[in-house]
This record gives C-alpha cells, sequence and structure tokens, in this order.
C-alpha cells in the first residue's frame, strides 16, 4: 500500500510533514536530513526540487533553491541520491517540484523513476487540476503516486469538492493568500476558513501549511486539521553551520515539545 | 491560417494556464469575464475615446522613402512611437485598467523591463486615480532610469527584483508573488502575450488596433490592406501580436519576427528564444524558452531591456512552430547601427527593441514592387544613455 495512505489510516491526528530543499544546504545533506527527520519523530517527509524560478515561494525558500542549484544539484542526480534511501527511511516521500524541471526531466521518466526509489506522492504547484486530469493521472496512478492538490482561502466550495474527487493522500491546505514563509501564526480569519473546510466533511484529510513556524501555529493548524506542513522555518533552521542530524532533532524537539 | 486560441487558452501545442492554486480564482475571473467586458458598447466606446484623445491614435503610417530606396522595396512605418508615453505599451494598458475598474480592483501590479510597460502603467493609473505598484529587475533600473524617475512622477511605487538575474523575469516573477500575497484587492496588468491564459490573447486583442488601422491606412495609400511584409520585434511579443492580429489569416502576407541575439546566438550571450529554446512552461504558460537540459531557466542577456527575457508569448511559439511566421535574430551591434541609421536617414531615433526591427532588413531580400510595414514600437528617448554608451555614431 502506498505509504501516504497508510500513515492516515494509522493517524489521523497531530501529524507533521517537513519539507526541504534537495541539497541544501550542502549538496550531499539530502539523505541525512531525511534519516535525521524520521529519528526525530516527523510523519513525512517532502522534499522540495530545486527550480530557477519557483513562483509561490518566499525569500527563504527562494534562496534555499538557489544555493541548491548552485551546489549543483538536480533532478537527474536527486534520483541518484534517493537511489538507496528505502534502505534507511520508512516514512512517506514526497516530491515538490515545478513543471518545469520534471517536463525537461520527461514525466513518464519522472514517475519511474519514482516509483523505483520508492516515492509515495507528488506536489505540483504549477500544474493545474485540469491539466492533471487531462494529460497525467493515468500515469501517476500507474506508477503509484499520490497527487497531492492545494487549496487556499480563496478557493470556492464547488472547487474544493472537485479538488477533493481529484485527491488521494491528503489535501495541502493552503493557510493564508500567500507565498511561503510570508506569513507567521494564525488569525482568526484563518481559524474561520479551517473551520469552514472541517464541516465540508471531505473525504481526504487536510494538512496546513504556510506559516507554520513554531509549537503554537502547529498546535493550532492540528486543532482544525490532520496536521500541518512546516517550510521556511525549518529551512532557517538547517541553514546555520552545524551538524545535520543536531539541528534538525533540535528543531524538531521545539515544534512538537517533546 | 487558423490563429484562434481554443477553450484551454492554447495555440496549437502552446499556452495554456500552469499557475499555482492561490492564482486559480484571479485568472478565472478573468477568463470568466474579459470577453463579456471587452465586447460591451460602454467598453468599446470609452476604449476608443482614450485611445484617440489620450494616447493620439490613430498613429500614422509613413512611407519611409530613403530607407525604402536603400533597402528597394516600398517601406512603411506604423509609427506607434508617437503614442503618449512612446510606445505600443500603452494601447494595452487602457485596456486593462478599463477592465480592472469593471472587476472592481482598486490596486494595480505590473512588471516592467524596458519601463515603457511600466509608464504606461502608471499613466493610466494616475489618469483613473488607482495605486499602482511596478516591479522592475534592479538591473534594468540602472539601465532605464528616466523610465524608473517618470514612472515615480506619475506616482508609481517602483520596487527592485533583486533576484535571478534582476530583469524582466525576475520583474514578473516578483509581480506573480505580489498578486498572490493579494489576491482580492489587485489587478495584474500583464505587459505582454505572456502569462497564463487569458492573458496572451487578451493583450493581443487590445494590441490589435495596431493591424486594424494599418489595414485602413494602407487601403488609403495604395488602394489595397495587405503589404507583403509585416515585421516587428518581440520581447514577450506583444507589438508584434498587434501587428500580426488582422494579417494571421491573410496568407500572402509574410509575417516576420525579429528577436534579440545580443552579442551573438553562440556566445551565451543572447535572448533568442526561438533560436536556442525549447517547450517549456514559464510564467503561466507553455512555450519556447531557454533553459538548461535540466529545465532551470537561464539568463538571457540583450542590451535592449524591453527584450531581454527568456521565453517569448505562445502564440508566438505557435507561429514559429507552423512556419507562420519566420524569425530573424539580430546582434547588440547590428540593433544600434539599424537605429542610427533609421535616426540618419528618416529623423527618427528608435527605441533600441524597435531597432532590432529595422537590423532585419538586412538579413531580408526583396522584389522593388514589394510592399513592407515595420512596426515602429517605440521612441529612443529612454535609450540615450544606451546610445551615447555605445558611442558609434
Ligand atoms: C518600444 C518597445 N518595443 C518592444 C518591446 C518588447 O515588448 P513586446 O515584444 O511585448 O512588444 C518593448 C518592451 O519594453 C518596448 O518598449
Amino acid at each position: 500500500m502506498n505509504r501516504i495512505t497508510s500513515l492516515f489510516e494509522r493517524k489521523a491526528k497531530n501529524l507533521l510533514n517537513v519539507y526541504f530543499t534537495a541539497g541544501y544546504p550542502d549538496l550531499h545533506d539530502t539523505l541525512p536530513t531525511m534519516k535525521a527527520l524520521e529519528a526525530s519523530g516527523v510523519d513525512l517527509i517532502e522534499i522540495g526540487i530545486p527550480y530557477s524560478d519557483p513562483i509561490a515561494d518566499g525569500p527563504t525558500i527562494q534562496e534555499s533553491n538557489g544555493k541548491a542549484l548552485d551546489n549543483g544539484m538536480s533532478l537527474k542526480f536527486l534520483f541518484e541520491q534517493l537511489a538507496e534511501m528505502r534502505k534507511e527511511v520508512s516514512l512517506p516521500v514526497i516530491l515538490m517540484g515545478y513543471v518545469n524541471p520534471i517536463e525537461q526531466f520527461g514525466m513518464e521518466a519522472f514517475c519511474q523513476k519514482c516509483q523505483e526509489v520508492g516515492v509515495d506522492g507528488v506536489i505540483l504547484p504549477d500544474l493545474p487540476m485540469y491539466e492533471y486530469l487531462h494529460g497525467y493521472q493515468e500515469l501517476f496512478k500507474r506508477h503509484g503516486l499520490l497527487n497531492i492538490f492545494l487549496i487556499t482561502p480563496q478557493t470556492s466550495d464547488e472547487r474544493i469538492r472537485l479538488i477533493d474527487q481529484a485527491s488521494e493522500g491528503f489535501i495541502y491546505m493552503v493557510s493564508s493568500a500567500s507565498t511561503t514563509g510570508v506569513k507567521t501564526g494564525i488569525s482568526s480569519d484563518q481559524e474561520h476558513y479551517f473551520e469552514r473546510i472541517a464541516q465540508m466533511q471531505l473525504k481526504n484529510p487536510c494538512l496546513i501549511g504556510f506559516g507554520i513556524s513554531d509549537f503554537q501555529s502547529f498546535q493550532k493548524a492540528c486543532e482544525h486539521a490532520s496536521g500541518a506542513i512546516v517550510g521556511s522555518a525549518f529551512i532557517k533552521a538547517i541553514s546555520a553551520q552545524g551538524d545535520v542530524s543536531a539541528k534538525v532533532k533540535a528543531f524538531v524537539q521545539k515544534l512538537l515539545k517533546n | 491560417m487558423n490563429v484562434k486560441v481554443d477553450e484551454r487558452g492554447y495555440y496549437g501545442k502552446f499556452g495554456g494556464a500552469f499557475i499555482p492554486e492561490m492564482l486559480y480564482p484571479n485568472i478565472e475571473e478573468l477568463r470568466e469575464n474579459y470577453e463579456a467586458i471587452t465586447a460591451d458598447e460602454a467598453f468599446k466606446t470609452q476604449f476608443d475615446q482614450l485611445l484617440k484623445d489620450f494616447v493620439g491614435r490613430p498613429t500614422p503610417l509613413y512611407l519611409a522613402e530613403r530607407l525604402s530606396e536603400k533597402y528597394g522595396v516600398k517601406l512603411y512605418l506604423k509609427r506607434e512611437d508617437l503614442c503618449h508615453t512612446g510606445a505600443h505599451k500603452i494601447n494595452n494598458t487602457i485596456g486593462q485598467i478599463l477592465l480592472a475598474q469593471r472587476l472592481g480592483k482598486q490596486k494595480i501590479i505590473a512588471e516592467t523591463g524596458a519601463g515603457q510597460h511600466g509608464v504606461a502603467t502608471a499613466t493610466v493609473c494616475a489618469l483613473m486615480g488607482v495605486e499602482c505598484i511596478i516591479y522592475m529587475g534592479a538591473l534594468d533600473m540602472e539601465r532605464q532610469r528616466p523610465n524608473v524617475e517618470r514612472m515615480r512622477i506619475l506616482g508609481a511605487e517602483v520596487r527592485a527584483a533583486e533576484s535571478g538575474s534582476k530583469t524582466l523575469k525576475d520583474a514578473t516573477n516578483e509581480a506573480m508573488r505580489h498578486w498572490i500575497n493579494h489576491p482580492t484587492d489587485t489587478h495584474y496588468i500583464i505587459g505582454s502575450v505572456v502569462g497564463p491564459h487569458p492573458y496572451p490573447e487578451m493583450v493581443a486583442r487590445f494590441q490589435s488596433v495596431i493591424s486594424a488601422e494599418m489595414k485602413e491606412q494602407l487601403l488609403e495609400k495604395e488602394g489595397k490592406t495587405n503589404p507583403d511584409y509585416v515585421i516587428a520585434c518581440v520581447g514577450g511579443g506583444s507589438n508584434a501580436a498587434g501587428a500580426f492580429y488582422h494579417y494571421y489569416e491573410e496568407n500572402a502576407v509574410q509575417l516576420v519576427a525579429v528577436e534579440a541575439a545580443g552579442l551573438g546566438n553562440h556566445t551565451g550571450k543572447s535572448a533568442a528564444t526561438t533560436t536556442l529554446g525549447k517547450p517549456g512552461v514559464l510564467h503561466g504558460s507553455k512555450t519556447l524558452l531557454m533553459q538548461t537540459p535540466d529545465g532551470q531557466v537561464t539568463e538571457p542577456y540583450s542590451i535592449s531591456a524591453g527584450l531581454d527575457y527568456p521565453g517569448i508569448g505562445p502564440v508566438h511559439a505557435h507561429l514559429h512552430d507552423t512556419g507562420r511566421a519566420t524569425f530573424y535574430s539580430v546582434t547588440d551591434e547590428e540593433a544600434m547601427k539599424a537605429g542610427i541609421e533609421l535616426s540618419r536617414m528618416e529623423g527618427i531615433i528608435p527605441a533600441i527593441e524597435t531597432a532590432h526591427a529595422f537590423a532585419a532588413l538586412k538579413q531580408m531580400s526583396f522584389q522593388p514592387e514589394q510592399i513592407a510595414i515595420i512596426n515602429l514600437s517605440g521612441r529612443g528617448d529612454k535609450d540615450l544613455e544606451t546610445y551615447i554608451k555605445w558611442g558609434k555614431y
């Protein structure tokens, strides 16, 4: 069974998904970061495929993308790094990336590689639902890949229903009208939005992302959804010099207070 | 040839709307409403009135006799340089500001390369009393300083895009990010036939006044609507799309698009997308794109800030793919020389973007009885510093 699906069957609350950029801060940090995340009690790992023009991302993730590219990271090299990951990492792994580098790699080849190394899902923010349903759904299914869609406070109920139908695994609930890492904390407006979604009783669980940076915001997100996704705050925490595993553990411990 | 956009925003293989979900409601709102709004009689009357009284349309179609003699073709110039603010860009911003008002948007953002689109946007915002933020690459702010100050005089805030190559691509990224962060009260006035559907078609329609006028004016002067050639420079491709629009289906009219080759197509310092690009996705559409084998967008180079863009509008990718248009590329040096030649022979100092279109004359061959129209997209006032720095005149 897909690791994302089985995770949600085992655990319905307080899930923590951590995003980081492949090859950041150092080219060879990808796998050590994943192992440290697993050892720290994180539930899902989301790996960003660096891109020159990440339009949905704020400054922190933009910079991490730029640095990773300067380090020499590419999709091809990432798959080399991940080739043996299933010997050491058992958590669900999601690749997040923009369409262009994947199209150049070849969508079919990408899906094959994902399956081969044991990737469970993908998030492609600039691949709209229409294009997915008409061009890619078949392919993703054939390779056991779940496609995770985003919803935002501006997404209409009608469209949320469509997205829920097309989704498997979970729905990525963007907490506010924002690029990543720009707004922090959770306002009462946002809580209203979270409640609205909770009342819709979607068939898929939701994880809340964007602006989740600390214990408080993680707790708030968990009150309203199955868990949360942390990106920019984690990138900031691992930017400093130092031992990867120590940096990761310190961050996750603070976030979970355990 | 059929160059109509389909329902999903495709011209053949190119186009679409590859946008993050955060922008979906904005794009959907535009897509659902723009045709009805722009087809409305009151809209059309106001648009035409402003183009006439504020922009100064119709712009003349001028027979350039000395250049005609030199190149052995009857050469007409479509004088978009005489538009208010100095380039064709204002045709689009007038249309989009009227659209934004009808969508109830109180704030405007835009990207700009050469600053011409920024100035044209700042101008219509001043005209309508609307708040205006312009994103401009930090490098472009340096090389197009007079336009930065013009925008500020007009009351716009100019924000430097400091990421990437600090040029038009990065300014566009920043404008899109701004829109993601301010989705409800803001309209994004894209300055060329790029971006997610419906922008490419919408901008082309606002610019299509150029070829509508060409047809009427040529009929008056030559007794026929169609020339043998229509020639235009291509950055994103809005002036070219406007100049080609009513000729797409006139297959006897050869459409000529001219791209910037910078220091030369083999130097790694070029912006000639159809020569160097491959299909890819940037700024919301599938188009030809300059990129590494790994799909990272590469940094283009041209002396002309308005052509310094790694993609082209999807309609141009389609015109290239189908062979409906012929693409040339000219270097910085060739363009600068052509700019000086136009200045000396016809008394018109063109924008450096526009000078690229003139440089293509040297690569083309004509029959003496043929007629060519060059779209003279803008004037060179903004480029004086670049002309001076180049210095060979
Ligand atoms: C005078 C002039 N011509 C052409 C261009 C290129 O834009 P487009 O290809 O959209 O016409 C610009 C852009 O700034 C411009 O200022």
